[in-house]
């Protein structure tokens, strides 16, 4: 058997003094898509943030082999880390092609993709390519975060809740892409909602309630799990 | 006529080193969200460096020297003072910032003493430039322009022609994202506090021979770089640059009007001899900052060219 890609054991979180993640357990394997899925406010970007270290995390976190709880947010991205937030954190003042640019983590040494293959990948950005970012639409903005951080060469991405807010069109548009982006070896953890596209694109899923993992399996395996829907999804 | 000119000149190099000193506090204003109240203690630690540096060899290594040492300073108040400070809040660092200008300006009093020191302008530039009806300007105020006309294009360039400026201003707004991205954002941060001050060293190299070099200079200095800074929009070098040249005009211009206000009421009866009447347009120019202060704030509370208010 391989070794996961990333492994979190028994990952505690706080805000303040409400303790938000209680037991967090998963794994991914390299090149694996994995879909985080839960109701809202269960901990699921809570679960991401404290993975990527912008919130303190209490536990074992390990990325290829290393453990990482509690680095800095820059040491984890440049062990092969890459984080698409929730907020879609464009930098609005800069062009998309700026905004590609800020992706690479060194000039001297880029990684596989080019600002030439993402705007290839992706024409519509392509046509935006020298429009500041900020006049760009919610699905636009999405891709560009994520091609952003393609631009880093990550070996694994945290995205969270790519479709948020986004018309079923676009909605579909982006499960392409994060097909696309899987393809090129690129292990994925999506934070998701909505059950389509995660059941569509994962190899794998978890559900989240409470602040920690009440399912894990394969999405044939999931089909069939209506007790774990009917308590931990259906609103 | 010639009053004019030299009010235009005079105010056109107090401008651009109201900017080398705004420029630095508005960038880190962006950075910490509050304003650096020991901002002017940096511009002051520039001075002195010089008078000693320039006693020692030259000028011209203070002119360099000088504000290297300066940006190390604040390299090290970011790293091993505010650093620390930050997570405890606005109100902390704002009062770290406080704490921290009397220190530097009590130290000075103990190294240098209490009354100012003899820092003086270079022989070499110590000469009239040009006459203008009689009257010279000093080569050294020429020079000051030059420098800082060249610190403006210096750091004009840095911030939106190389990546590195593009990272800077990532940075100051969006922390967390920048990281994630693989970029050292503590290190930005220190950079840009340290690159900062040193402008204000810079500043205070430059300005501390044609003003004075004493402990009072800092504390001078400060409440005019916060009006620049307020007046132009918090955050904005733009606003910052503009607001640094209308103040320094406005204040040598103001400084050239010899008519007090009985010359120009005079008309409506105000005499001479009375209090209103015998006040002087020139003496009015310290006042004029905080004037246009006031009226911003009430008028265009997010400054010139800002885009938040305060
Ligand atoms: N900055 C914060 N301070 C205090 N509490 C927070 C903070 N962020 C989140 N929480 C709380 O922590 C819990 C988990 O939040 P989290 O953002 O991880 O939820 P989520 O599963 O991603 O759900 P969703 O994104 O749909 O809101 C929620 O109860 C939320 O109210
Ligand atoms: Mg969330």
């Amino acid at each position: 058997m391989t070794e996961p890609m990333l492994s979190v054991k028994d990952l505690h979180a706080y805000y303040g003094k409400s303790h938000v993640l209680r037991g967090v357990n998963l794994e991914i394997m390299p090149g694996e898509v994995i879909a985080l899925l839960g109701r809202n406010g269960v901990g699921r970007s809570t679960t991401a943030k404290a993975i990527m270290g912008e919130v303190a995390p209490k536990g074992e976190i390990t990325f290829r082999g290393e453990p990482i709880a509690g680095l800095e947010s820059h040491k984890i991205a440049r062990m092969g880390l890459g984080y698409v937030p929730e907020e879609r954190d464009i930098f609005p003042t800069m062009t998309v092609r700026q905004n590609l640019l800020m992706g690479v983590k060194d000039t001297r040494n880029p990684g596989r993709h080019t600002i030439d293959d993402m705007l290839d990948m992706f024409p519509n950005l392509r046509a935006r390519a020298d429009n500041q970012a900020g006049v760009l639409s919610g699905g636009e903005k999405q891709m560009l975060t994520m091609c952003r951080t393609l631009m880093g060469d990550p070996e694994l991405i945290i995205i969270d809740e790519p479709t948020e807010g986004l018309a079923p069109k676009i909605v579909q548009q982006i499960g392409d892409m994060i097909v696309e982006i899987a393809k090129t070896g690129v292990a994925i953890l999506l934070v998701e909602q909505k059950l389509s596209i995660a059941l569509r694109i994962a190899h794998r899923v978890y559900v989240m309630g409470h602040g920690e993992i009440v399912y894990g399996g394969t999405p044939a395996d999931f089909a069939t799990r209506d007790d774990v829907r009917a308590e931990w999804l259906e609103v | 006529m010639e009053t004019l000119v030299f009010g235009l000149l005079n105010g056109v190099s107090y401008g651009l080193l109201l900017f080398m000193l705004s420029s630095g506090l508005t960038l880190i204003f962006s950075m910490m969200g509050v304003l650096n109240f020991a901002h002017a203690s940096f511009y002051m630690l520039g001075a002195y460096f010089a008078f000693t540096i320039s006693g020692s060899s030259s000028f011209w290594i203070a002119l360099f020297l000088a504000p290297v040492l300066v940006g190390l300073i604040g390299a090290a108040v970011e790293r091993y003072g505010l650093r620390r400070v930050h997570p405890n809040g606005h109100v902390a660092e704002l009062l770290f910032t406080f704490g921290l200008a009397y220190l530097i300006e009590e130290v000075v009093k103990i190294v240098y003493g209490k009354t100012s020191v003899d820092y003086r302008v270079p022989d070499l530039l110590n000469f009239a430039a040009f006459e203008v009806y009689g009257a010279s300007f000093p080569a050294y105020r020429l020079f000051v322009i030059v420098i800082a006309i060249a610190m403006l294009i210096g750091l004009w360039y840095l911030l939106k022609k190389t990546r590195a400026g593009l990272i800077i201003q990532a940075a100051l707004s969006h922390p967390h994202m920048v990281g994630h991205l693989g970029h050292n954002v503590p290190l930005i941060f220190m950079t840009v506090f340290g690159i900062g001050c040193a402008l204000a060293g810079l500043a205070g190299v430059m300005a501390g021979n044609i003003f004075v070099t004493d402990p009072a200079m800092a504390i001078q200095m400060g409440p005019i770089v916060f009006v620049v800074v307020v007046v132009g929009g918090i955050g904005s070098l733009e606003g910052a640059f503009v607001a640094s040249l209308v103040i320094g005009l406005l204040q040598n211009l103001a400084v050239g009007i010899n008519a007090s206000f009985a010359d120009i009421f005079g008309f409506i009866g105000l005499s001479e001899l009375s209090e209103v009447g015998r006040i002087n347009i020139s003496s009015l120019a310290p006042v004029l900052p905080f004037l246009l202060l006031v009226l911003i704030l009430i008028f265009r509370p997010q400054g010139l060219m800002g885009e938040k208010e305060l």
